[in-house]
């Protein structure tokens, strides 16, 4: 009930709207599939496709391996670790706003952090340069999320039982062998569901790269969420925005049930078998 | 797990809600508002109106406590879009602030602001108290949708006295020196020009100047007519051709287009000295009197007028910018907070009390007759500049982002941005354009 009514009721508007032309404050007009057309004939809805791409396929390689080393690290039993993972922790509890003008503040060229400790390599043009835009966006996500699928991944980790890893003691296997042979099997279906929700986040992110860059310079961190904003409410052209948010939410879809298919989540095979 | 909390945990997790609340509460509480629910309400900018709108409101609400309002600030760039769509969901302010132009008339064409011209007509000291050049940008086919509320806001060259006095040079008159005073600068390690690249439309000025000064005020005119392929023009291509060697010369500071206005970054870049020049409003100059205080009291800011274009048909008196900001009346807003709107309007907008904190924060109010309160104020050199440029000005061109409807001003925005960062040519732009007056 509540999903039909603040998922699929929305869903339905979208698409209804993407048939139309509006401009925000003038009459609704039916239009067919003219806004679909100049939605995707633009220029900028391709290029916005290949940064979410570009995009999605860094924060993987960035944020999985260490959320996933320390994933591991919080869950074992040093000292300190309650604390440590704390601290850890706090950037997920940060408005994505409030960190993205905190880095903007930390990033500029000629007051931020590279110039105030007059670190030459740190006072680049992090943000003005095309190049490096999209890197720093990368980083600042990373930054934030990263907490996020630490907790995904330390959850996983301490779902295995020790017993595994004492047989593995005794046979003597060491702790990298432990690690590789035991830890990342068992985490499977932990790395699925945190890679599901990476590759489907990448597509929803908004709040952070509008406030860190507005989808410059340029278009160089205009992804598609952001193109979509734009278009409908910068330049007022709802009914290709529409479009782009129906051409969002059939991608989320798809890549979230490849990934499931991919990790063979349908054919309901216990990790524990033989226990 | 353990036997129940234990102590390292139970600090850890106070230490986590001391950090939480800590960074919750960074945030400031909002004004306090005493008004009744169903005032009118008024939508203001932060910066540099921002103090007298807020006075004179408080003053009105005094003295009015029956037909209170309820004032509201936002920064500019939030401003824009929040307002237009909470316009188009039936829940804008009683007040729209706007800068006349394209955006005024898309109010009108979908009827959301009041035809206030039976109200000048029944009101003639609110008619007669304008500049009627200023007046009659608030109006869309002959009447009156918009009444100006603040200030002469005409883009100036700023520069920084000290700066040029110790490379021995004087600002530039024309394009040819200008582009000589880049060479001077860069060679001392000073960026000859600030700029907010980030924000896009601060690259606006420099185009709506250049193209004034090479082809006339016709040529912007026809572009805002639709007129078909009026982007062709060999003025525009030669404006963006002497943009881009700019550009190439180094005459913008390295890292501009990671620089926003809204912050007042371009400012910090003028009066920190690592910029020589600044192509601003002439409402920098109230903000800079807050937020730089010692540097506009010793005297170091410079102000002149843009350059000449060797060769071009454009009248050097002619300005751009904004003409000023106006206040309309929503239509669709209930009656009881129209007639408040309507009463501020005549009683309480620009009041001689306004007038004073206006001039006082460092802007020319857009009333007639008050050259000797400029001439009488700290800032009588910038304030009878300002209102000598405003006024004699055989045209006063707006703001292009403001001129043109949303749709091709977007277009404008963004191309333009790409013609300062170099990843389009002229034509390309020309191109562009001429296809966004077809749609």
């Amino acid at each position: 009930m509540i999903f039909a009514v603040f998922a699929l009721v929305p869903l339905v508007g979208v698409v209804v709207l993407s048939l139309t032309r509006w401009d925000g404050l003038g009459p609704i007009t039916w239009d067919g599939v003219n806004s679909w057309a100049r939605a995707l004939a633009d220029p900028v809805t391709l290029n916005a496709i290949w940064v979410t791409a570009k995009i999605m396929v860094f924060s993987f390689v960035v944020q999985a391996p260490v959320s996933l080393l320390l994933g591991v690290f919080t869950a074992g039993r040093q000292r300190y670790r309650a604390v440590l993972a704390v601290i850890y922790f706090v950037p997920l509890l940060l408005s994505s706003a409030a960190v993205a003008i905190a880095y903007k503040a930390l990033l500029d060229p000629n007051f931020g952090l590279g110039p105030g400790l007059k670190i030459k390599s740190l006072a680049q043009d992090w943000l003005g340069n095309s190049n490096l835009a999209l890197f720093v966006v990368v980083f600042v996500i990373a930054w934030q999320f990263v907490p996020f699928h630490t907790l995904i991944y330390q959850g996983g980790v301490r779902q295995i039982p020790a017993s595994l890893f004492e047989a593995a003691q005794i046979d003597g296997a060491g702790r990298v062998r432990q690690f590789v042979a035991i830890t990342l099997p068992q985490l499977k279906y932990t790395a699925i569901t945190s890679s599901t929700l990476m590759a489907v986040g990448s597509l929803t992110y908004f709040d952070l790269i509008f406030v860190l860059t507005e989808g410059g310079p340029g278009y160089s961190t205009r992804l598609l969420p952001l193109h979509m904003y734009l278009t409908g409410f910068k330049a007022n052209d709802m009914g290709a925005a529409s479009a782009l948010a129906v051409i969002l939410v059939v991608v989320g879809l798809l890549l979230a049930v490849l990934l499931q298919r991919i990790g063979g989540a349908d054919r309901s095979a216990s990790q524990l078998e033989g226990l | 797990m353990q036997q129940g909390l234990s102590r390292r945990s139970f600090l850890a997790l106070a230490g986590a809600t001391v950090t939480a609340s800590g960074l919750a509460a960074c945030g400031s509480a909002g004004p306090g508002s005493s008004v009744p629910v169903d005032s009118a309400t008024m939508w203001g900018l932060t910066g540099a109106s921002q103090n007298y709108v807020d006075k004179s409101v408080a003053a009105w609400n005094k003295a009015h406590p029956d037909q209170a309002i309820k004032l509201d600030f936002f920064a500019n760039d939030a401003f824009k879009p929040k307002i237009r769509t909470a316009v188009g969901a039936g829940q804008g302010p009683t007040f729209m602030w706007s800068w006349g132009g394209g955006i005024l008339k898309s109010y009108v064409d979908t009827g959301q602001v009041l035809d206030l011209s039976s109200f000048l007509a029944q009101n003639p000291p609110v008619k007669d108290r304008y500049i009627p050049s200023v007046l009659s940008s608030g109006m869309i086919d002959g009447k009156t949708y918009a009444l100006p509320n603040n200030n002469l806001q005409p883009i100036i060259l700023y520069y920084h006295k000290e700066i040029f006095a110790k490379a021995g040079v004087s600002p530039p008159a024309t394009w040819d020196e200008l582009m000589a005073l880049v060479g001077t600068f860069k060679a001392q390690g000073i960026a000859p020009f600030a700029l907010g690249g980030q924000s896009k439309w601060p690259n606006l000025m420099w185009i709506e100047y250049l193209l004034d000064r090479i082809g006339g005020p016709e040529v912007f005119r026809r572009i805002a007519a639709h007129s078909p392929g009026a982007w062709s023009d060999p003025a525009v291509l030669e404006a963006l051709t002497r943009i881009q060697q700019l550009v190439d010369a180094g005459g913008f500071i390295s890292g501009f287009s990671s620089i926003t206005a809204d912050s007042n970054a371009d400012q910090a870049l003028l009066f920190t000295g690592k910029a020589a020049m600044l192509l601003q409003g002439s409402w920098i100059y109230q903000t800079l009197k807050t937020g730089a205080p010692d540097f506009m009291k010793s005297g170091k800011l410079g102000f002149t007028t843009f350059p000449t274009v060797a060769g071009g048909a454009g009248d050097a008196k002619n300005i751009v910018g904004n003409p000023s900001n106006f206040w309309s009346v929503s239509a669709t807003a209930p009656e009881k907070q129209r007639q408040a709107a309507l009463a501020y309007l005549k009683d309480g907008l620009l009041t001689p009390a306004d007038v004073d904190t206006t001039i006082t924060d460092g802007g020319v109010p857009v009333l007639r007759g008050i050259d000797a309160k400029l001439a009488g104020s700290a800032d009588k050199e910038f304030l009878t500049l300002v209102y000598r440029m405003a006024t004699a000005a055989p045209n006063f061109q707006l703001s292009w982002d403001q001129a043109l409807g949303p749709v091709q001003a977007d277009a404008l925005l963004a191309n333009l941005d790409q013609i300062f960062l170099k990843s389009i040519t002229p034509e390309q732009f020309v191109t562009t354009m001429n296809r966004t007056i077809a749609t």
